[in-house]
This record gives C-alpha cells, structure tokens and sequence, in this order.
C-alpha cells in the first residue's frame, strides 16, 4: 500500500513536470506571437499616422484652391456663395409616374340596392 | 532512552534502612527529570529559531537580489499586455473642431557621424556635399579628421536624401530614428499653432518641445502618455479659417495695409472659429525671433491676441449700452451734440457736425464723440470701470495660448473724468482686438459675459450677466442701424442682417507724443444676423489707405467695413447660416422688461 502511494506521488510528479514543461513553452510561444503582433502593430499605426499626415498635406486648403483654378475649365468650382442656397420646392424632382385611367370600373354600390 | 524510576527500588530500601525520608529521593528524581525536559525543549526551540532564521534570511536575501536586478537592468514594457502598443507618437496630434489635422508628426531620421569609423575621409565630405548642397566641404573635412568622435550631419533628412546617403556606403555614418512636428496646412492658423522644436537631443530619440502658441500653452498635456496619444480638440474650423485667411490677405492687399487681424467667434460658447494675424508665417520653418526692430513687425507677432491698439468708436457701444442699463438713456433720449465739448484745456470735436442733439440712437449711428462723452460724465469713471472690467477689459484674456497672457489692456494710471470720456469713445484706453470681440460676444448674446476659448465646446458658457437683456437688445439694434443707415453702409451682406460699429484710431507715435496724422487703426466690429446674433467677427486693419477716390480715405468705413462683408459673404455659408429674411422691426417699439 505504502509502496504504491509512492509510486503513485511519483507518478503525478512526473506529470505536472510534463505539463509544467509545456505550459512553459506555450506561455513563451504566447509572448513571442504577442510581440510579433505589437510590432505589427506598431508598423501599421506608424503607417496609418504617415498616411493620415499625407492626406491632411494633400487636402491642405491652398492645394485645393490651386486645383479647381487649374481645373477650372472642366469642373467650375467657386467658393460657396450665400446666393447658392436653395428650397426643397426649387428641386425639379423626376415626374410621379400616373395612374392609368383608361378602363375604369365602377365598384360603389349605392346605398339601399342590396338584398 | 532508560527512563528513570522515580522511587527506584534500591535506594528506597536504603534509605528506609538508614531512616531517612525516601520522599526526598523523589523530588530529586522529578527536580532531574525537569531539568532534563527544559533542556529538550530549549534545543528544539532554538532548532526552530534556526530553520526559521534561515528561512528569512533566504526570503530576504530574495527580496534584495530581485530589488538590485530591477534597479540595475534595464527598464522593459510588461510583454503579454496589449496597452503598451497605444502609443505611438511622442506628441499627441491637434484637430480642428471637425477632425481635421492640424499638427501631427512624421517619423524621420537624423543623420550623424563618428569618423574614426569612417574609411576615406575626403570622399565621404565629398559625397555628403552633394547630398546636402549647403555643407561647407572643407568645414566636414576638418571635423572628420580633427579629434570629434562624434558629430550631428543633419538633425533631419528625407528618405530620399537617407538613401542617397546610404548609397555613400561609409560605416562612419550612421542614422537616428527621429520624430518631426508637420503642419500639413502649411501657413493656415500659423498664430494659433505656434511651432514645435527639438528639447533634448540622443542619437535614438529627441525630445518634441512646444515653443509658441497652443503648442506650448498644452505642451505637458501634449506629451503626456497617460492620455494615450488622444488628439486635442480645437475650436477653430480648418474650412472656415482658411477662408478667412484668403479674403483677410486680400483685403489687406487692396487697402494697402501693412498688418491685418480677424476674429470669429462663437457668441454663446466662446468658442473661436477663426483667428487670423497678418502677415503670417510658416510653423514648420518657424522664423527666429527678431532682435532688434519693433517686435510688432515680426510675423511671429499675433496682432488679434497680442496687438494692444486704442480700437476707437467700436467703444461707443459699450457706454450706450450701459447708460441704457442703468436707464440714464432711451435709445430716444435726445443728448446735446453741440461742439466742441470742453473739458480743461481738451477739446473733444466730432468728425462732422451733428447740431445741437442727436437721439441715443442716433449718437451711435452717427459715431459722435462729443454725444458719448456726454454719457460718460453722466455715468461717471466708477460705473464705467466696473462695467468694463465686468467685460474683461482689465485682464489679458484667458484664451489657451501662451501668448494671450502677456496681453494686458494698457488702462490710464489716473481714472479720471476725462479719461472716462475718452475711453468712452475708445482713446485712452489699449486693448487687444480679442477683447473687443469678448465685449461684443457679451452685447450680442444678450448681456452675459463670455469667455474665449480654442477649445471645441458643447454648450453654451452660462457667464454672469453684464447687462439686462432688453439693453442688449437695443444695443443690438442701434448696431444693425449703424449698418443700414450709418458709417458701415458697406456692411450690408443680403440674408445676414449684419449689425456692427465701425472705429477709426489714429496711431500712437511709437517715442510718445501725440498721435500719426495718416495711420490708423480701422476696425469694424460685427456680429450677424442682427435678430439673432450667433457670430461676432471683429476686423482690424492696420495703416490702412483707400486709393480708388480722389483723396486717399482711411476711416474703417471704407477699409475695414468692405473687408468684413466679403469675410461674412464667405464664411456664413461655411458655417451652414442659411441667407434668411429679417424680421421687420416694429416701428417705435423697443423690447424693455421691467
């Protein structure tokens, strides 16, 4: 009996050491992915601040007015006017398609004709 | 272990035999075997003692190695957590109020050298000359082969100019990640932004240091990692300023001045929409300060927050406002006009004659010196201080710019009546054209104070009241007739109904002593649309001539009027104002409360 819980403690030695061993390297694998996707991430957010900055360079308000001046032949863009405002009424929306009218059945009944 | 008895036998019946008391052999026995007790347990105490002693020490000894490897290594981010990742810029960025970029930073690369690892001296200065043309070559020369075992080739160089170097091939020259401060809009709202520049340099990192403007007034919130890179908000809107900039640069060329300064302002936030001084300059090539010369000059110098002039008859309001509030005057009251107004040896004359009265109303439409003055005695120097002050014009304003608290309004030393009646008309009395757009704000929200700021808000600031409401109101419409029927005729702007006060002070003479016969400060203060005022935008133009007459002009009238309707004509629509119809005034009716 004794014999056998030795055995036996011995036994559940040998496995914790095993997981222990590979919950080791897990966790490290673990870390390694982590900081290989930190490092992507990085890149990327750097990345995306260059691109952000560029975009801002390249929408900076005096590039803007010096395009639609040279490309004033085929867009004709000007400053937004207070004249340029407008209602809703002033739209000319596409026409309702009408209702067709041809065969028209009449269905009222007057009343006092039924049974 | 042979325990002991304690009555042995033996000596028991010896001692019975020669008569002695065989108790006393007993006690003995115990006496001894206690002895022998506290002797076992002192050992195993101290045996505990030992193993605990040790276990301390080794606990200890643990505690100081871990303590000495932490103090003594190097300083590393937690691994497995994700918040390290967040930041990435050391300078968080500034946004316009709708997200727009207005300061962010670029990473670049410092280029240095260490020449005792370079191989051929000559040919890398050489090389590096061509690469960056404004290298002396015989200066790297010298410093290649001199003592220096280190030295900065360029704090800053483009990829383009880091291949070229690269392609040099010298293991003597080696690159420094480096951080960069970018305006990408270039000059746009260059005053409010200020610039960055480096702090502390290493050959990994440099510190990014703010050196003016909001840059600098946020410097530490800017750099604070707690924030986590979180961009900072502002007021203005990149749309609007930028339009503001254009038509301000226009009109200032047009009327031939050599400075020019605009604000817009939110009325009941405070927020500022636009804040423009001209001429202006580029923040990422911050010029150097100027070392001699009037730093008035400079374009580093913000002349909407900074520039302290006399804003004249853009006062006038303010003390109509006031007499009205303290109910010395109805916009009916008829005040005499009748000139010139004596007071000592000073004279105070209008610009025209006006006859002998004018009503309240009038005295504004007209712009009568003599009128307001009048008002000022009646409302006497303590009234009109505190109400003043209540405006904040005794204070530099609290707008968040580094630059706003060195602009303190340059007040009279000695208050006296005829400083009450000069102020009351706007001499005497210097401040910032930022302050007068807080005034006017107060006047157009409907008398409560408002402060500036270059923060985006979300509601409106719930200041103390200033003035009643029904004396704001009729300051409000006494503006809007000096628009359609007074000195800012060219104010006019069709579905905006613009109210305003125009002001036209000559320039002090920089050594004292009286004033310029043809400079001028020409201001027009406005707010529209008049029924409801929403904006204030006040434009000052400095030394500005009017040359399309026979006769050069120079009041505000025809300088800085026409400049601010065109400014109202272009931003308006911007702000998303519909052009709307006024509401027709009653005739003979003013709103009062009692």
């Amino acid at each position: 009996m004794r014999n056998l819980m030795f055995v036996l403690t011995a036994l559940a030695v040998i496995g914790l050491a095993v997981w222990a061993y590979r919950e080791n390297y897990r966790t490290q694998h673990a870390i390694k992915e982590t900081e290989r996707l930190q490092q992507e991430i990085g890149v990327a957010r750097s990345r995306l601040a260059m691109l952000r900055a560029e975009w801002a360079y390249l929408n900076r308000p005096d590039r803007l007015r010096d395009l639609t001046e040279l490309n004033f032949d085929r867009l004709q863009l000007l400053p937004l006017r207070p004249d340029q405002f407008g209602k809703v009424d002033q739209v000319s929306y596409p026409p309702l398609p009408k209702l067709d009218l041809s065969e028209i059945v009449d269905v009222s009944s007057q009343p006092g004709e039924g049974p | 272990m042979i325990r002991t008895p304690l009555r042995p036998l033996a000596h028991i019946l010896k001692a019975r035999d020669t008569g002695e008391n065989p108790d006393v052999i007993e006690r003995e026995n115990i006496r001894l075997r206690h002895e022998e007790m506290r002797d076992r347990a002192r050992n195993r105490a101290e045996g505990r003692l030992l193993v605990m002693s040790v276990a301390f020490l080794a606990g200890f000894i643990l505690v100081g190695l871990r303590m000495g490897t932490l103090a003594f290594s190097e300083a590393e981010e937690p691994r497995a957590s994700a918040a390290g990742s967040r930041i990435v810029a050391q300078r968080a960025d500034i946004v316009d109020r709708r997200g727009h970029i207005l300061a962010t930073n670029l990473e670049t690369h410092s280029l240095y050298a260490q020449p005792q690892q370079m191989i051929d001296k000559e040919r890398v200065a050489r090389e590096l000359v061509k690469v960056f043309p404004d290298l002396d070559e015989a200066r790297l020369v010298r410093d290649f082969t001199g003592k220096r075992k280190f030295l900065w080739v360029r704090k800053q160089i483009s990829p383009e100019q880091k291949q070229a170097v690269h392609d040099i091939g010298d293991p003597g020259l080696l690159f420094g990640p480096r951080e960069m401060r970018l305006y990408p809009n270039g000059r746009l709202a260059a005053h409010v932004l200020g610039g960055a520049s480096f702090g502390k340099e290493d050959v990994r990192a440099a510190e990014l240091i703010g050196v003016a403007g909001v840059e600098k007034y946020f410097d530490e919130a800017l750099r604070d990692p707690a924030n986590g890179g979180k961009a900072l908000s502002l007021s203005l809107d990149l749309t609007v300023q930028a339009a503001a900039e254009r038509v301000l640069h226009g009109g200032m060329k047009l009327m031939n001045a050599k400075g020019a300064a605009s604000i817009l302002m939110d009325v009941h936030t405070g927020e500022i929409l636009s804040l423009v001084s001209l001429p202006d300059f580029d923040p990422n090539d911050r010029p150097r300060p100027p070392v001699k010369g009037n730093p008035s000059d400079s374009p580093l110098f913000n002349r909407a927050v900074q520039g302290l002039y006399e804003l004249g008859s853009t006062f006038k309001i303010f003390t109509a406002a006031q007499a009205m509030d303290l109910g010395l005057a109805a916009p009916t009251t008829m005040i005499k006009t009748a000139g010139p107004l004596r007071w000592g040896k000073f004279k105070i004359r209008d610009f025209h004659d006006y006859g002998a009265e004018l009503s309240l109303t009038k005295v504004i439409v007209k712009s009568s010196n003599i009128g307001t003055a009048r008002l000022a005695q009646e409302i006497g120097a303590e009234r009109q201080q505190g109400f003043l002050r209540d405006l904040g014009f005794f204070e530099p304003t609290p707008l968040e710019m580094i630059e706003a608290r060195g602009a303190r309004p340059l007040l009279p030393p000695n208050w006296s009546e005829l400083s009450a009646m000069t102020i009351s008309y706007g001499h005497g009395l210097s401040s910032s054209p930022l302050h007068l757009a807080a005034g006017y704000a107060a006047i157009a929200n409907g008398g409560r104070r408002v402060v500036p700021t270059l923060l985006k808000r979300d509601r409106p600031q719930q200041g103390a009241r200033i003035m009643t409401e029904a004396s704001a109101r009729a300051a409000q419409q006494m503006l809007r007739l000096v628009v359609t029927e007074g000195t800012a005729s060219f104010g006019e702007v069709p579905g905006y109904a613009v109210a305003g006060k125009t002001g036209t002070a000559d320039k002090p003479k920089e050594q004292g002593g009286g004033y310029h016969e043809d400079k001028v400060i020409a201001t027009f203060a406005a707010m529209f649309p008049a029924h409801d005022p929403r904006y204030v935008l006040v434009v000052t133009l400095d030394e500005p001539v009017e040359t399309s007459g026979p006769e050069p002009r120079r009041t505000a009238g025809w300088t800085a009027v026409p400049v601010a309707a065109e400014m109202i004509g272009r931003v308006a629509p911007l702000l998303g104002m519909r052009p709307g119809v006024e509401p027709a005034s009653m005739a003979g009716i003013t709103l009062t409360s009692n």
